[in-house]
C-alpha cells in the first residue's frame, strides 16, 4: 500500500526479497502461527497454556514447535494455572507466554496483577471473541480493550499492543517480547478472531534483522548484597535468575528494595508511582502505529485490528475518488498515545473510531483531542467483522450526505 | 553451616502469633535442610498466601510469595523452567484445598518433582479465624457461629487419590518427625506431600475451646498414632501419621525431557 508510514517501527523488513540474494522466508500462515513464529524468533523458551477459542492454534502449533527446540510446553489444569506458571518460569529466567481468549483471558487477571506487581516480564495473548461470559466462541469481537487496561485490580499499567495482518502480527509479538523484556511488565498481544484465524503471506526476517532485547541482568557479584526492587531512572531493574547466586523475595505484596513485604506509605507510594511511571512515562516511546496520508485528511478514521483492515479499505478506496481521507492505525492502545492522536488529528474536521465495542477506545479519543463532540464511533458486536460500507455509511450521515 | 544461615534474620521478629505451629515446622525445616547439605542455590520455595505462607519470607533460598491457592502453579512453571532446582511449597489447608484446590490435585497427578507441605490448622487464620475445608463438621468459626456443616478433605487420602508418589503426614508435636518426614520428603524424586497438623491457637484453638499452644500440642500427642502401631490397632479412631505411600512413578520434568527428546529425532 502506497502512501503508509509507520510509527516505531520494528527494525524488520518485511520485503524479505530485498535480502541478499537469497530466497524470502515466506509462508502462507493464519495470524496466530505467525504470533507462534514470532515468539519463537523473540526466544520464547516457556508456554503454558489452556485449549480456548479463538487462541487454541497458539498451544498447538507450540507444542509442537518448542520441545523441537529444547524449550518447555505445558497445558496447566485451567488458565490460572497457566498464568501462574509463565510467572514461576520467568523468575527462573525463561522467556515465557501464554495464549488465551474471552473467558480465559478473566482468569489469567489475578496473576497479571501479580506480574505487574513483581515485575515479573511475560507475555499474554488474547486472541478475542464476543463476550461477555462463553459469549460467541467462534466470532469476532474487540470488547477486552478496557479489561486490557483495568482487567487486574488495583492501579498500575500495562502495555497492550495489537495488529491487524499477520505479517504484523509477527512483528508486534518480537516487539512485546522486547517491550516486555525491557521494562520488566506483562505485556498484552490484543488480537481478534479475524486476524487470529485469517491467512495471509508471513515473511519471516532473517535471523538478527530485528534487534532482540534480552533480559538485563545485574552486575552485583556473589555475596555482595543485590537489591532486586531497586528502582533506576530508565525504569530497567537488573534482575538475578531463581537457581542464580543472587536470592531475594518476591511478593504480590507491596515491598521494599528487597522485596520484603512492608506497609510503610513511602516505601508504598514509591512503588506504585514506579510500576506506573516506568510505563506512563513512555507513552510516546511504547507508542506504535501506521498511518496514511493524515497530512492533509479532512477526516480521519483511526482504528486496530481487525477493523482497521476495514477502515483502511475504506479510506483508499475514499482517497481514490478524491476524497481528503486519512487513517490511523493504533498498534499500541496502552498506554494510551494520547499525544500522538492529538497531535494527528489535530486538523481533521472529524475523527471516526471503527471497532468491534461499545466505543472502549472511542471514549479514550475524545479525551485526547481537542474536539470529543467530532469524534464518532463506528462500532459493530453482533460477531460479524465491521465492514467498509459499514464505517462509509455512519461517515456520510456525519458528513450530512445521508447513507 | 549453622542452620540460622538458612533464615533471614533481618526480616525477624515473625508476624506469627505466639504458640503459632507454623514456626515450628519452620524450624524443622531449617535443619533438614541443613542436614541433608543441599546447594544453597538450588534452594526455592514458593508459597501462597496465609499465615502460613509467611515463611517464604524467613528462608535464605530464592523466595516467591505468589497469590492464595497459587504456590503450587507457580511452582509448576519455576520447577519445570529449571529441573535443577529443589522447590518447597508451604500452604495452609485453605490455600491447599479450597481456592488451591485443583491446583494440588493436577500436581500431585503430574508427579513433578516438589516438596508440598500442608499445614493444617484446620482454619484460616491469617484472614481471621473463617472455617475451611478441613475444619470439619460442629467446629465454631467466625463464619460457622451456628457450627459448620461441611465435610472435611482428607488431605492424605486426596493425595494419595490424586496420585501423589510421596504422602506423609505428622503434627507440630512431633518435631522430630517433621524433620524425618521432611527429609524423606525432599529425597524422593516427584511429588511429596507432607501433611503437619499444627495448631492455631489464636482462632481454632479460642473458638473452640481448645486450651492455648500446648493443650492443642497435648491433642495431637493424644490423638494420633503411629501407622502400623499398637496404640492404632487399639483404637483406630486415631489421626495415623507417617510414611503413606513412597511408590516410583515417572516424574514429569523427566518426563517432559523424554518429550523433547522424541520432538528432536
Ligand atoms: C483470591 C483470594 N481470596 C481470598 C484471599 C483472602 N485470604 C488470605 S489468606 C486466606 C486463608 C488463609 O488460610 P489458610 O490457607 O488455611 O492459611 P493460614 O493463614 O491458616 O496459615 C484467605 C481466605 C486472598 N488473599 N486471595
Ligand atoms: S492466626 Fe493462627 S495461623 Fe495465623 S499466626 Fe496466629 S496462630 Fe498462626
Amino acid at each position: 500500500m502506497s502512501g503508509v508510514v509507520t510509527g516505531k517501527s520494528p527494525a524488520g523488513n518485511p520485503d524479505g526479497a530485498k535480502r541478499g540474494g537469497t530466497a524470502p522466508d515466506m509462508h502462507f500462515v493464519q495470524g496466530n502461527e505467525a504470533c507462534v513464529r514470532g515468539a519463537m524468533y523473540a526466544g520464547l523458551n516457556f508456554f503454558a497454556g489452556y485449549p480456548i477459542t479463538p487462541s487454541t492454534e497458539i498451544a498447538e502449533h507450540l507444542s509442537d514447535i518448542l520441545p523441537r527446540n529444547g524449550g518447555v510446553f505445558i497445558q496447566m489444569e485451567d488458565e490460572i494455572a497457566s498464568m501462574c506458571a509463565v510467572c514461576g518460569a520467568a523468575l527462573a529466567g525463561a522467556k515465557a507466554m501464554t495464549a488465551t481468549s474471552g473467558p480465559g483471558f478473566s482468569l489469567k487477571q489475578e496473576a497479571i496483577g501479580y506480574a505487574c506487581m513483581t515485575e515479573i516480564p511475560c507475555v499474554i495473548v488474547n486472541v478475542q471473541r464476543g463476550g461477555p461470559s462463553t459469549g460467541l466462541p467462534t466470532k469476532v469481537a474487540q470488547g477486552d480493550v478496557m479489561q486490557t487496561r483495568w482487567g487486574t485490580h488495583g492501579d498500575h499499567s500495562i502495555v497492550v499492543l495489537t495488529a491487524s495482518s499477520v505479517q504484523d502480527i509477527f512483528e508486534i509479538t518480537v516487539e512485546g517480547f522486547n517491550i516486555s523484556e525491557t521494562y520488566r511488565t506483562p505485556v498484552i498481544l490484543l488480537f481478534d478472531e479475524v486476524v487470529g484465524h485469517m491467512r495471509e503471506k508471513l515473511v519471516v526476517p532473517a535471523p538478527g534483522e530485528i534487534t532482540l532485547v534480552d533480559r538485563l541482568y545485574t552486575e552485583v557479584k556473589a555475596g555482595v548484597n543485590y537489591h532486586p526492587y531497586l528502582t533506576r531512572e530508565d525504569g530497567r531493574l537488573p534482575v538475578s535468575d531463581f537457581g542464580g547466586v543472587h536470592r531475594y523475595n518476591v511478593t504480590g505484596l507491596f515491598h521494599d528494595i528487597f522485596g520484603f513485604p512492608t506497609e510503610n506509605a513511602d516505601q508504598v507510594n514509591r512503588l506504585i508511582y514506579h510500576l506506573v511511571d516506568k510505563i506512563e512515562n513512555r507513552a510516546h516511546l511504547l507508542a506504535r502505529w501506521k498511518e496514511y496520508h493524515l497530512d492533509d485528511a479532512e477526516h480521519i478514521i483511526l482504528s486496530y485490528g481487525a477493523s482497521a483492515r476495514s477502515a483502511r479499505h475504506l479510506a483508499e478506496t475514499r482517497r481514490g475518488k478524491g476524497d481528503r481521507i486519512g487513517f490511523l492505525e493504533l498498534q499500541t492502545l496502552w498506554p494510551f498515545p494520547a499525544a500522538l492522536i492529538r497531535e494527528k488529528t489535530a486538523h481533521a474536521k472529524s475523527v471516526f473510531v471503527a471497532e468491534m465495542n461499545m466505543g472502549q477506545i472511542a471514549a479514550q479519543v475524545k479525551q485526547a483531542v481537542s474536539k470529543p463532540d467530532r469524534v464518532f464511533l463506528v462500532n459493530r458486536m453482533d460477531g460479524m467483522l465491521v465492514t467498509p460500507s459499514d464505517i462509509g455509511a455512519v461517515m456520510r450521515t456525519v458528513e450530512g450526505r445521508g447513507f | 553451616m549453622a542452620f540460622r544461615d538458612y533464615i533471614r534474620e533481618r526480616f525477624f521478629p515473625h508476624i506469627w502469633c505466639p504458640g503459632c505451629g507454623h514456626g515450628i515446622v519452620l524450624n524443622a525445616l531449617l535443619h533438614t535442610v541443613e542436614g541433608l547439605g543441599l546447594d544453597r542455590t538450588s534452594l526455592c520455595m514458593v508459597s501462597g498466601i496465609g499465615c502460613s505462607s509467611r515463611i517464604a519470607g524467613y528462608v535464605d533460598f530464592h523466595t516467591m510469595h505468589t497469590m492464595h491457592g497459587r504456590a503450587l502453579a507457580c511452582a509448576t512453571g519455576l520447577k519445570l523452567a529449571r529441573p535443577s532446582l529443589n522447590v518447597f511449597v508451604p500452604m495452609g489447608d485453605g490455600d491447599a484445598t479450597a481456592i488451591g484446590g485443583n491446583h494440588f490435585i493436577h500436581a500431585c497427578r503430574r508427579n513433578i518433582d516438589l516438596t508440598a507441605i500442608v499445614l493444617n490448622n484446620r482454619i484460616y487464620g491469617m484472614t481471621g479465624g473463617q472455617f475451611s475445608p478441613l475444619s470439619g463438621r460442629d467446629v465454631l468459626a467466625t463464619t460457622a457461629p451456628y457450627r459448620s456443616i461441611d465435610e472435611p478433605f482428607d488431605i492424605v487420602k486426596l493425595a494419595l487419590g490424586a496420585g501423589a508418589t510421596f504422602v506423609a503426614r505428622t503434627t507440630a508435636f512431633h518435631v522430630r518427625e517433621i524433620g524425618n518426614l521432611l527429609k524423606k520428603a525432599v529425597l524422593h524424586k516427584g511429588i511429596s506431600v507432607l501433611e503437619v497438623l499444627v495448631q492455631c491457637p489464636t482462632y481454632f484453638g479460642r473458638k473452640n475451646n481448645q486450651g492455648g499452644a500446648v493443650e492443642m500440642m497435648e491433642l495431637y500427642r493424644d490423638n494420633t498414632a503411629p501407622l502400623g502401631s499398637k496404640k492404632l490397632e487399639d483404637n483406630p479412631s486415631l489421626i495415623p501419621r507417617g510414611v503413606f505411600r513412597e511408590d516410583t512413578r515417572p516424574e514429569y520434568c523427566e518426563e517432559y525431557a523424554k518429550v523433547v527428546a522424541r520432538a528432536k529425532e
